[in-house]
């Protein structure tokens, strides 16, 4: 991983060798809004980038672009070297490669956790009964809800629920998994439980994207920190440069109101 | 005062076994047709959701005796269309069936796709992103939660058909409310008797329904 590079103009001029998710010029509007605007991003195998900024800046968005549940207006996004599929059989099988975690969880209400781990292994994978549940076992034993199992997911707390969604995803053996605002929606005693899974999968060497707003996660974890802001990728840096030293005015800004209480 | 119930000269618990079944038939076809329909009335093609619009709107607000009138004087007495039923008695319960199945299908339809918009967009969301295609989500994810969800209202729809099989008496099927008809012309001194005996019977129909499926509305509950 030492190999990466951090910097935007390095990255372009470096091309796709070993790149596993590339955004190139992507945007896209809601209505009159534009909100992601020429969009250009690479993300290399085994690397976690953290993707921050305000409120409404697009990066939920941009990351929801990767496995096409939101759809983009122009330019092209390749995952493993090929084009995202528009629809259909195609596009399934992308996602099933593309491991994706919510902030609100969404995991199937009506299943138990271990039926929510295992109902893409044998949907998708077609993966056997057993092997299914040997390995949503393991992953969840790995993300410590394992006696968990047998509940429904509204009776497990938040944390709990979104290490179950991660188990979900993991299950998948996904290329790159997409968290979007994982520990949003968490009390904050329950933000560590999510964050020490993640930085687990991060050290493992799974490639992730992450849209926070956890610095500390962003200054341990991440390879490279992405900062946006309406709908334009502003700055992106290693971590150390990011925090200590940003480049933008608007990073500096924002900054400067999150760090200070 | 209820001696035509003993005189053997009529055979309610009959007429009251082929409403039953007339229920029973149409429930099915109801229950898969209204399925299609929701399925049309969700699918991403517009095509599909176009004709799913059109159909519920014209049908539902049909009134049934005329749908029934059409599939008995329309399909059958002009276009010869029997379903398979040799004698013409077979034929008018079969396109009573039809004809409530047309028609209830768009009830069913709507309570699902009531049901289908209590189910959060996210768990539709996360079952496309684990990669299951758009009938996997239906089928496993999003109708099972929604079928949770309207069980209440799809009792209620099966009450109204329980009572709407009497329509078919308009064609000559022979369940309970042709029975009461003729009863009700031969025995008017004991007209309210008549009456109370028909009545009591739909009661004791639809009164289990009702119970039935609200426990079980209560039982499948989704938390959230």
């Amino acid at each position: 991983m030492s190999g990466v590079s951090v910097t935007k103009d390095v990255q372009d001029a470096a091309g796709a060798a070993d790149d596993l998710v590339v955004l190139s010029n992507v945007n896209k509007h809601f209505g009159a809004l534009h909100v992601l605007q020429d969009i250009d991003l690479s993300i290399a195998r085994g690397e976690v980038v953290v993707v921050i900024g305000p409120s409404g800046s697009g990066k939920s968005t941009l990351c929801r672009t990767i496995n096409r549940l939101e759809t983009i207006d122009s330019g092209t996004i390749t995952l493993d070297g090929k084009e995202l599929p528009s629809e259909g059989k195609e596009l399934a099988r992308l996602r099933a490669d593309v491991g994706m975690v919510f902030q609100s969880f969404n995991l199937f209400a009506h299943k138990t956790v271990l039926q929510n781990v295992m109902l893409g292994q044998l949907k998708v994978r077609k993966t056997d009964q057993a092997a299914a549940h040997a390995k949503a076992l393991s992953l969840l034993e790995r993300v410590g809800v394992a006696s968990q199992a047998d509940k429904y997911p509204a009776q497990l707390s938040g944390g709990q629920q979104q290490r179950v969604a991660i188990a979900r995803a993991l299950a998948m053996e996904p290329k790159v998994m997409l968290f979007d605002e994982p520990t949003s929606a968490l009390d904050p005693e329950m933000i560590n439980e999510v964050l020490e899974v993640m930085q687990q999968l991060a050290s493992e060497g799974m490639t992730m994207v992450v849209v926070t707003h956890e610095m500390g996660f962003a200054r341990s974890a991440a390879n490279r920190v992405v900062f946006m802001a309406d709908g334009k990728i502003v700055e992106e840096a290693t971590p150390e440069q990011f925090f200590s030293n940003p480049r933008s005015d608007r990073a500096k800004d924002f900054l400067s109101k999150i760090l200070h209480h | 005062m209820f001696d035509f119930l003993t005189s053997g000269q009529y055979d309610v618990l009959g007429a009251f076994w082929v409403t039953v079944q007339l229920t029973l038939y149409s429930a099915i076809g109801s229950l898969i047709w209204g399925i299609l329909l929701a399925g049309m009335r969700v699918s991403p093609v517009p095509l599909m959701r176009a004709f799913g619009t059109a159909y519920v709107n014209t049908v539902r607000n049909t009134p049934l005796t005329l749908l029934i009138l059409g599939c008995s004087l329309g399909l059958y007495q002009t276009l010869g269309i029997n379903l398979g039923g040799d004698t013409s008695k077979e034929a008018g319960f079969r396109l009573a069936v039809l004809g409530l199945i047309a028609y209830t299908g768009t009830f069913v339809c709507e309570a699902l796709r009531s049901g289908i918009n209590t189910v959060p967009v996210g768990q539709a969301e996360a079952a496309r992103a684990l990669g299951l295609s758009f009938f996997q989500v239906l089928r496993l994810i999003v109708l099972p939660q929604a079928f949770r969800a309207v069980v209440g209202p799809l009792a209620n729809v099966l009450i109204a058909l329980t009572k709407n099989t009497t329509v078919a008496a308009t064609i000559g099927v022979a369940e309970a409310a042709l029975l009461m008809k003729e009863m009700l012309e031969n025995e008017a001194d004991a007209l309210f008797a008549v009456f109370g005996v028909f009545a009591l019977g739909f009661v004791l129909l639809t009164l289990p329904t009702g119970l039935l499926l609200g426990w079980v509305a209560k039982r499948v509950a989704v938390k959230r």
